[in-house]
């Protein structure tokens, strides 16, 4: 690409003028356009797929973040209560009677709809459950007016959102083309409304056939419990482990050798370290499965050596002056070290750090190893809040159970999932840089 | 020490500082210095002169053991600092360097304020016992480096901020804050202008009343004009020692001719 090459032809560069350009500089000058416009050209390439991939995420993944929410006051008297009770048929007795109120409703309003209980079903699954579980939560409620938000089911939520339309609905048990008379009632008298979905963000996971109670927010927590495993482990014994190797350890075939390690298990991929941690952590130590405190422990082994190797190349990229000057006026290896060259290489151990913990915020593989994945949250969200030992799941880990799903709303969240974990690490990258700046403000 | 007639006579042995005897130095298997015995005298300005690549700068880092730094440097032979051998087993190089400062060949102050540089070798070795102590050191390092007036309105500034000269003027103000006895200067002046250079021409001139300076230099003319006593070296050997005006003027070596001359090097 330079062409570095004898002066071949071309007149002899004495005789010429300044003005008129000789071949060879022409030549050199063509390639440096070149050369330019690949470079770009390149850029434009990666900037085109990255719009494209924000675009494409951001569209399907905002259906997520909003829902479909049938909007109705019902009151249950006592006599109600004591009645459905006494059935053998419980809920299908509060079933009965949610309808009468819909129903009432609707005359009220003029609505002329024809449907039956079992419409109902469809438009918003097994209501009756849901009803005598709140009442039995809330017996105070019994009697008074209460205004129930009841997510409506996934296909309904799709016709909403555009997944489902009339001309492509075929008739099943799950929705019928009737049903959408319905539901574009109700939408018109406004008991049926897009509401913004704040189970997704705070719930935690949901079985298969109820895509509308699906939340992140278990992961979400499961995520920051191991991301506070990963760096009260990895951060301290990064750095301490480098600094020794690179300050203080002799130069001999032995370190050499611990450093090509290093290097090679920063290429091992991590479901290496995913069946690792499922051998040594649960097998053989008898951690509990599923746990954030396994999933830190595998997510710390493939951390360090990112952080061990960002910060020797921070701490080789201080000047070896500031090391002279330190001893030379008499301060111990240690007190150089601590006191000169380490808040130099602060910046770049700090991005180093978060980096590593960024990586470690996004893997999945590891964590099918050890469990994190397809659980179910009992008890949310004391069992889950409580800490590193209750089995979890963690955000990318549920984004992927999510996109096995058949179930079309589920594609919906993992879309959604993805977006609330480019936020997460977006974040994390900012606090990076804000961090990098900061430290090097002190000079 | 010096103050009373009665001791002259102990004054003519205390008078050798650093006495330095058969000293090799190998980085692998290279073989560095050869057989290098000198005495160093306190209270004078020694100069090394000789070419690139002639081991001038590794003696001048045996002295204060800052080849320990270096995994393949390896030195055999005596060095005594006041009689006591400092590549004895019982001695701390860190106790070492605070006896014997150095300063280096490129100004290196710590990215720190002009007082964290001054104050961070009287701090570590626990110097002052309080803030007006640690100020009155700072004071009077700055002063006796002649930077004083230059700096004391901004002391609280990053010594990475001043220009070249001043940086070596406080790199040698921060040598000499902890009281060391001698003070090591690796070619001190090869990265400043003329008139920094004079500046710290003259400093070293003040400070040959208190301390003992060894000095590196490239430049015949500084080692003529600032020290009483010159060391040539040549591809690892002493070659030549004695009084500068001597060496400069009749050296006994053709190869002390030669250099200075400007044949070889």
């Amino acid at each position: 690409m330079t062409d570095a090459t004898l002066n071949s032809g071309g007149e002899s560069p004495k005789n010429r003028s300044l003005h008129t350009l000789d071949v060879r500089t022409k030549r050199r000058n063509r390639a440096e356009s070149r050369f330019k416009a690949y470079g770009i050209a390149a850029i434009l390439v990666g900037i085109f797929f990255l719009v494209v991939l924000a675009v494409s995420i951001i569209r399907s993944g905002a259906p997520a973040f909003s829902r479909t929410v049938v909007d109705i006051e019902f009151t249950l008297t006592q006599a109600q209560l004591d009645e459905a009770e006494s059935q053998l048929f419980k809920t299908k007795a509060y079933q009965t009677m949610f309808i009468a109120a819909l129903k009432e409703k609707l005359d009220a309003r003029g609505l002329d709809v024809a449907f039956d209980d079992a419409a109902i079903e469809r438009l918003l699954g097994k209501i009756g459950g849901d009803l005598r579980s709140f009442y039995a939560a809330n017996p105070d409620q019994v009697g008074q007016a209460v205004s129930f938000q009841l997510p409506a089911s996934s296909r309904v939520d799709g016709y909403f959102k555009g997944r489902v339309s009339r001309d492509t609905l075929q008739d099943s048990r799950f929705l019928m083309k009737t049903d959408l008379d319905l539901v574009d009632a109700l939408h018109d008298a406004g008991i049926v409304r897009t509401a913004f979905n704040s189970t997704f963000i705070t719930g935690a996971d949901s079985g298969v056939d109820n895509p509308g109670g699906a939340g992140l927010g278990a992961s979400v927590v499961g995520s920051f419990f191991m991301m506070l495993v990963v760096l009260v482990l990895s951060l301290p014994i990064g750095v301490a482990a480098s600094i020794y190797l690179e300050e203080f350890a002799p130069k001999n075939r032995f370190t050499d050798l611990i450093e090509v390690n290093i290097s090679n298990l920063a290429a091992v991929p991590s479901i290496v370290f995913g069946i690792l941690g499922l051998a040594v952590f649960i097998q053989f130590m008898h951690l509990p499965q599923s746990a954030p405190l396994v999933g830190g422990l595998v997510l710390t082994l493939m951390t360090l050596p990112t952080i061990i190797i960002s910060t020797r190349a921070s701490l080789k990229s201080v000047p070896p002056s500031i090391r002279d000057a330190a001893l030379g006026v008499g301060a111990s290896k240690m007190q150089a070290v601590f006191h000169h060259v380490l808040p130099l290489a602060m910046p770049g151990i700090l991005t180093g750090t978060i980096i590593g913990l960024a990586q470690a915020l996004g893997e999945t593989a590891p964590l099918l190893l050890i469990g994190m994945v397809g659980f179910v949250a009992r008890g949310y969200p004391e069992t889950v809040m409580a800490g590193f030992t209750e089995p979890n799941s963690a955000m990318p880990a549920q984004i992927y159970t999510w996109a096995a799903r058949a179930d079309a709303s589920f594609y919906e969240k993992a879309w959604g999932g993805i977006i609330i974990l480019l936020a997460f690490l977006l974040a994390m990258n900012i606090i990076a840089i804000i961090l990098r700046r900061r430290f090097e403000r002190r000079w | 020490m010096f103050d009373t007639p009665n001791r002259e006579a102990s004054v003519s042995q205390t008078d050798i500082k650093i006495n330095a005897r058969d000293v090799q130095v190998f980085y692998g298997d290279n073989h560095a210095i050869k057989d290098v015995s000198v005495d160093i005298e306190d209270k004078t300005v020694t100069a090394f002169i000789g070419p690139s690549g002639c081991g001038k700068s590794t003696f001048l880092r045996c002295l204060n053991r800052m080849n320990d730094t270096i995994d393949i440097c390896r030195v055999e032979g005596t060095i005594l600092l006041d009689g006591e051998d400092i590549y004895d087993k019982s001695v701390d190089p860190v106790q070492l360097r605070a006896k014997v400062g150095m300063v280096f060949q490129k100004p290196n102050p710590f990215p720190k304020s002009i007082y964290d540089n001054i104050a961070y070798g009287p701090r570590i070795h626990g110097l002052a016992r309080n803030k007006a102590e640690l100020d009155e050191i700072v004071e009077k390092s700055l002063r006796r480096g002649a930077l004083w007036d230059e700096v004391k309105d901004r002391l609280h500034a990053p010594g990475t901020g001043l220009s070249g000269g001043q940086q070596q003027r406080l790199c040698i103000a921060r040598a000499i804050a902890t009281e060391p006895e001698v003070l090591l200067m690796d070619e001190p002046c090869s990265a400043l202008d003329p008139i920094a250079t004079a500046q710290v021409e003259e400093l070293i001139d003040e400070l040959k009343q208190n301390f003992s300076v060894v000095i590196v230099t490239h430049s015949m003319q500084q080692a003529a004009r600032v020290s009483q006593k010159t060391a040539f070296f040549h591809l690892g050997n002493l070659v030549e020692y004695g009084e500068t005006g001597q060496i400069f003027t009749k050296p006994n070596d053709p190869r002390t001719e030669s250099y200075i001359t400007g044949r070889i090097g």
